[in-house]
């Protein structure tokens, strides 16, 4: 009897790691590897002409980075993008789904419509929204139309990072709608029945149940779009063409480490801000898995 | 409270129309250009449809540009490549972690979730320098095989396979099949669902790509449709219509894939909660 057992087991064992060895081998060579290897960078200073080599610089690279302007450009940047962007999606987005989660005509047909610019490329949407915002453009007519001021979308450095917050909030607010949506199908109805027995108007029932019953997706969502502001990469890219301009303004992080590796060719200096930038985004992630854990516990 | 609703009801039809146009407005813009001349453009205007409606747009970007058709045969090598390989790479690994007992599965599946949280960014240096010694710079293999398996979806798979009802397999089991087989003929077709739900992601996910083609392809002729398009608007400043052309020609693709597997679009996404 022991036999047949311990034959099964050994199968088990070369079954199970057949099945995993593709996604070992590709993990293990452009994951685990990179992870490991962007420690090691951090810390050197990387010779890229002729073969590669490396000259340990001890916490060199993360010196640099206080006296480093062009970072602290970056983070301003990018906390300033934070500050209207997060909210505003976030805002925009409960606002859709509660609407759409009432039981509306047509709510599918507004949901697959609504999802649109998730869909659709950064490429894409930052050459459309150029073309909306050329000086030229449709943004500016319709300002002008209703009286307001028109301005140089693209060139002035005062309202250029404002332009890519506004197609940002419109491309992101949807998908976490659709987050929100699969939240509020989740809260139970009879909580919504006891309310009703109880007299409870619409309004009452949304602030006084759907609200407190959405603060832990609400907390996701908020995480979610932190995240996605440190990693902003493309739209800052194709609309100043790789400068980070007008002035600067447009630049942030990923752009920051992207010209620094491949522009100026500093792979040490650029693996360190990756770092950095990892860690931060690690713990806040970190932070929000616990507390969200909590909030389910309770 | 059923009456306040109603009440509202037109309030709300009235919001949910308003941003229909706030979501449409940029897209219809951009396809009126598309078929508009470019004198027309130049003449600036709010008009969305086209005086003299043109298809030499279309024309002229394939013509003009002779690499446009490479360049998106490029993207669709490279997302369909990424997302056969991640089906079935992400089952394999998926059902292996939810299905079968080794030793050394459990600390595979910590290792898993541990990835799933490890920002993109970090790998970015470090794969450009690994891809570089492996001479892979300007070819396919630079990035379909570096996104040929991916954490977030191997998670997805195994907790579709830990759901999924054991008796079929314990039935195929008694059939005589082996693992591979149970595996290829059974419990892979029922999986149809969580299938559809990460082509899309996938699929998208490789096909708007920019920053790995951006580094990694220097040669014109290897770009993708989305870094080729950054170029094209560098060559073409201000002929609006032609970059327009363009632009609808990158969206049809995933527009279709997006309609066709829409159905399954709401589970993929409450699943991994990002694009």
């Amino acid at each position: 009897m022991a036999k047949p057992h311990h034959k099964s087991k050994l199968r088990d064992l070369m079954a199970g790691y057949s099945f995993m060895s593709p996604a070992i081998v590709i993990l293990g060579c452009f994951l685990l590897l990179p992870i490991a290897y962007s420690i090691f960078l951090s810390f050197h200073r990387v010779n890229l002409l002729g073969t590669v080599s490396y000259k340990f610089t001890g916490t060199a690279n993360f010196e640099r980075m206080l006296d480093d302007p062009r970072l602290w450009i970056a983070l301003r940047n990018t906390f300033k993008y934070a500050l209207i962007v997060v909210p505003s999606q976030t805002l925009l987005a409960i606002v859709l789904a509660s609407i759409l989660n009432m039981k509306l005509r047509y709510r599918n047909f507004f949901r697959v419509a609504f999802y649109l610019p998730t869909v659709t490329s950064s490429a894409v949407l930052v050459l459309i929204f150029m073309w909306i915002y050329n000086s030229n453009g449709l943004l500016n007519f319709m300002l002008e139309a209703v009286g307001l001021p028109t301005y140089n979308w693209l060139g002035d450095p005062s309202v250029a990072l404002l332009g890519i917050m506004i197609m940002n909030i419109w491309s992101t607010a949807p998908l976490f709608m659709v987050i929100y949506l699969a939240a509020l199908q989740d809260i139970p109805e009879t909580l919504y029945e006891a309310a009703e027995i109880d007299g409870a108007s619409g309004w009452q029932k949304f602030w006084r149940i759907t609200l407190p019953q959405l603060k832990p997706v609400t907390f996701y969502v908020i995480v979610m779009g932190i995240i996605g502001t440190f990693q902003l990469f493309d739209q800052s890219y194709i609309f100043s063409a790789g400068s980070g301009g007008p002035n600067n303004a447009t630049l942030t992080m990923v752009l920051l480490i992207y010209q620094y590796a491949f522009k100026s060719l500093d792979m040490g200096y650029a693996s360190a801000l990756a770092f950095l930038l990892a860690v931060v985004i690690m713990l806040i992630t970190v932070v929000q898995r616990l507390i969200f854990k909590e909030e389910r516990l309770n | 409270m059923r009456t306040s609703i109603n009440r509202f009801r037109p309030l709300f039809y009235v919001l949910l129309g308003i941003y229909a146009l706030i979501t449409f407005i940029p897209f219809l813009w951009a396809m009126s250009a598309s078929f508009k001349t470019l004198p027309e453009i130049v003449a600036g205007g709010m008009s969305f449809i086209p005086k003299h409606f043109t298809f030499d747009n279309y024309r002229t970007i394939f013509h003009q540009e002779p690499l446009f058709t490479r360049w998106f045969l490029n993207s669709a090598l490279i997302a369909v490549s990424v997302t056969v390989f991640n089906l079935l790479f992400n089952s394999m690994a998926g059902y292996a972690l939810a299905r079968i007992r080794f030793p050394g599965s459990s600390l595979m599946f910590f290792s898993i979730l541990a990835m799933i949280m490890i920002p993109g960014q970090l790998t970015i240096i470090p794969s450009y320098l690994i891809i570089k010694t492996l001479g892979w710079l300007n070819s396919y293999q630079a990035i379909i095989v570096p996104m040929a398996a991916q954490a977030t979806y191997i998670f997805m798979m195994r907790q579709f396979f830990i759901s999924f009802p054991r008796e079929l397999e314990e039935a195929s089991q008694l059939d005589g099949l082996s693992r591979f087989g149970l595996f290829f003929r059974v419990v892979l077709p029922l999986a149809k669902p969580a299938l559809a739900a990460q082509t899309i992601f996938i699929f998208m996910g490789a096909w708007n790509e920019f920053l790995k083609p951006l580094m990694l392809m220097s040669d014109k002729a290897m770009f993708t449709l989305s870094v080729g398009l950054n170029t094209f608007k560098g060559q073409y400043i201000s002929f609006w219509n032609y970059i327009m052309a363009a632009s609808i020609i990158m969206t049809i693709p995933a527009l279709l894939i997006y309609i066709f597997f829409n159905r399954f679009f709401v589970k993929g996404i409450t699943f991994t909660g990002t694009k």
